[in-house]
């Protein structure tokens, strides 16, 4: 029996090298560029990061893995002593010039895990409050089109008070992104409330990301939002960083998705090329192939995101015709890893280019004789098409 | 029968007393409670000790170390005096002066126990929607401690008309100057003159029990979701 290669030892083929860690390129002349460093015995922050602003960048990891405090960093809410962001050319904290600009002259919207609505204040009130105080000169936002993006035009007249948990999220957004702020800080926005609520919000947060250009930081322990929202992962451990990069390179790292879980696996970017109708189905295309997934209703053309976990894909020599299975698609081995329990084996596919995390056993990775550069077929059971 | 106009000079004299204490102490009782409510400084515990000192004391020996300090050769003798005010002791507004003193631990701590239960996120939030510190403190911080105000205002007033140690010490007992309630049902009292003390101590019970009616009954409920 051939051990599997450890993830963490010997060469790798991609670029994770590059990605990972502090220093990826920002974009020139823009980004979010921060160094903190906190230390407050128990816990120790030690972040360096250069960021695109643009689109929704997701800080994750578990909790106490200092996404919230980097977050709370970025806003101005805890000085970092050390610390250095700069923001699209724009500095906000630069302690080696002894520069701090406070919070309150900072152009950001934030969002805590409470909604953290002013209860004295009606909603149009608590609305108000910080468009009322935005700069003069800020970027223009239409107040009417966030009202029909969150769904909170009826609600104006309420009190904090008689509104659900939900409801009071969507208001706290909208009246972050009122105030005409750069960037848009999201701390956990979803934890507080239970599956239902989430689910009644993820689609305005998406709606947010495809319609409005501002960028955004969101904060989440949760892969199942991040797969739905993110375009760029930045990925926390104990005050550190173990990754950043785009979202489907990062996801499909070997040597994160063992800190993933049952949650391991691959988001792609694609588009609808086809729709069956006999069939109820509709066909995705994304850089390495297509795949069949449950039309959803959503016209030719429209970009989608289709998320496939680790598990739902198990590997065959050959295509076998008698299957139940939609799609299988061809694709070359590039990395085996060890997972986190030891009879089980990751797999990274290269799908026409495309990434593919593969989970199965490692007595069947010896039965194959699976090793780099082996073409396999990938069969995919479930395909989840995320928005 | 009833409250004759000596009374009711006093009755007035001890409502204006209240009145401008209670204002004072709001005035200057915010600042002190606010920065108790917030701060992370050593002092933290010395200042508020100070504060509450007149809870403890007799309220005599306040009233005496008040009259030193008044007095000519005093601190703040020497100061109304440099300012052409004369000194303080025996007039009304020493006994403000003594009073503001003697009532503010009852001012400060309900306000300092708002401000806390008001926390951090509320001001947080503001600041990150562009308020800058006073103006969160304005927008935010005062409209949530409303009901701490109430309850401070009325704990002071009510406090400032039942005192007595301090205002024989500062005060004494003249006539629309300084002779308070308190101190003419005393007066009533030494001249065997009950049913006058009666109406007065009467009244004062009443007003007590009002006062602690409006504070249990109409306080408005602290507990908002937000």
């Amino acid at each position: 029996m051939s051990r599997l290669p450890k993830a963490a030892a010997g060469p790798t083929p991609h670029t994770e090298a590059a990605e990972s860690g502090a220093v990826s390129a920002a974009p020139r002349g823009g980004g979010l560029r921060a160094r903190f460093a906190l230390n407050y015995g128990d816990f120790a922050l030690d972040a360096d990061l250069a960021l695109p602003v643009r689109g929704v960048t997701a800080l994750f990891g578990p909790s106490g893995s200092g996404k919230s405090t980097l977050l709370r960093c970025v806003a101005g809410l805890v000085r970092a002593p050390g610390g250095y962001l700069e923001i699209n050319g724009e500095v906000w904290q630069d302690e080696a010039q002894g520069f701090f600009l406070p919070t309150h002259k900072r152009s950001l919207g934030y969002v805590f895990q409470e909604a953290s609505l002013f209860p004295h204040l009606s909603v149009e009130d608590n609305l108000a409050y910080g468009r009322k105080r935005a700069a003069a000169g800020a970027r223009r936002v239409d107040r009417e089109h966030i009202l029909e993006l969150l769904g909170i035009a009826h609600l104006l007249g309420r009190r904090p008070d008689r509104l659900s948990g939900g409801e009071r999220q969507r208001i706290a957004i909208a009246r972050a992104l009122l105030a005409r702020p750069k960037i848009l800080l999201l701390d956990e926005p979803l934890s507080a409330l239970d599956h239902a609520r989430k689910q009644e919000i993820l689609p305005y947060l998406e709606r947010l990301h495809d319609e409005l250009e501002i960028p955004m930081l969101y904060v989440s322990h949760a892969p199942d939002e991040v797969a739905r929202l993110a375009d760029h992962l930045v990925v926390l451990e104990a005050g550190r960083v173990l990754a950043s990069g785009p979202l489907t390179a990062t996801l499909a790292r070997l040597d994160l998705p063992i800190r993933l879980g049952e949650d391991a696996g691959v988001v792609l970017e694609g588009r609808i090329a086809e729709r069956d109708a006999a069939w109820h189905l509709a066909r995705v295309d994304f850089g390495g192939g297509s795949l069949w997934v449950r039309d959803a209703g959503l016209p030719m053309g429209h970009a989608v995101r289709v998320r496939i976990l680790a598990r739902d894909v198990s590997l065959a020599l050959e295509a076998h015709p008698g299957t139940s299975i939609l799609n299988i698609l061809p694709a070359r081995v590039e990395e085996l890893a060890e997972d986190a329990h030891p009879a089980l084996a990751l797999a990274r596919l290269d799908v026409g280019g495309a990434p593919l995390l593969a989970r199965l056993t490692r007595r069947s990775a010896a039965t194959l004789a699976l090793a780099p550069g082996h073409a396999v077929w990938a069969q995919i059971k479930a395909v989840a098409l995320i928005g | 029968m009833g409250l004759n106009a000596a009374d009711l000079t006093a009755v007035w004299l001890t409502i204006r007393l209240a009145a401008i204490v209670t204002s004072v102490l709001l005035v200057i009782g915010t600042p002190i409670a606010w920065w108790l409510a917030r701060t992370r400084s050593p002092l933290k515990g010395p200042v508020g000790a100070v504060v509450a000192l007149p809870l403890v004391l007799p309220p005599t020996v306040l009233g005496f170390y008040l009259l030193l300090a008044m007095g000519p050769h005093g601190p703040i003798g020497q100061m109304t005096q440099a300012m052409g005010l004369g000194t303080l002791p025996f007039t009304f507004w020493g006994l403000v002066v003594a009073s503001t003193f003697y009532s503010l631990p009852f001012v400060v701590q309900p306000l300092q126990n708002a401000f806390e239960a008001v926390g951090e996120r509320p001001l947080e939030a503001a600041a990150t929607l562009g308020a800058a510190p006073l103006d969160a403190f304005f927008s935010v911080a005062l409209p949530l401690a409303r009901p701490g105000y109430l309850t401070a205002a009325v704990l002071g007033f009510a406090h400032t008309v039942g005192e007595f140690g301090v205002v024989l010490m500062i005060g004494g007992d003249i006539p629309g100057q300084t002779r308070v309630v308190s101190v003419l049902i005393y007066d009533h009292v030494e001249a065997t003159e009950y049913a006058q003390a009666n109406w007065l101590a009467a009244s004062m019970v009443v007003f007590s029990f009002v006062v602690l009616l409006v504070l249990y009954v109409w306080a408005p409920n602290r507990k908002r979701g937000g």
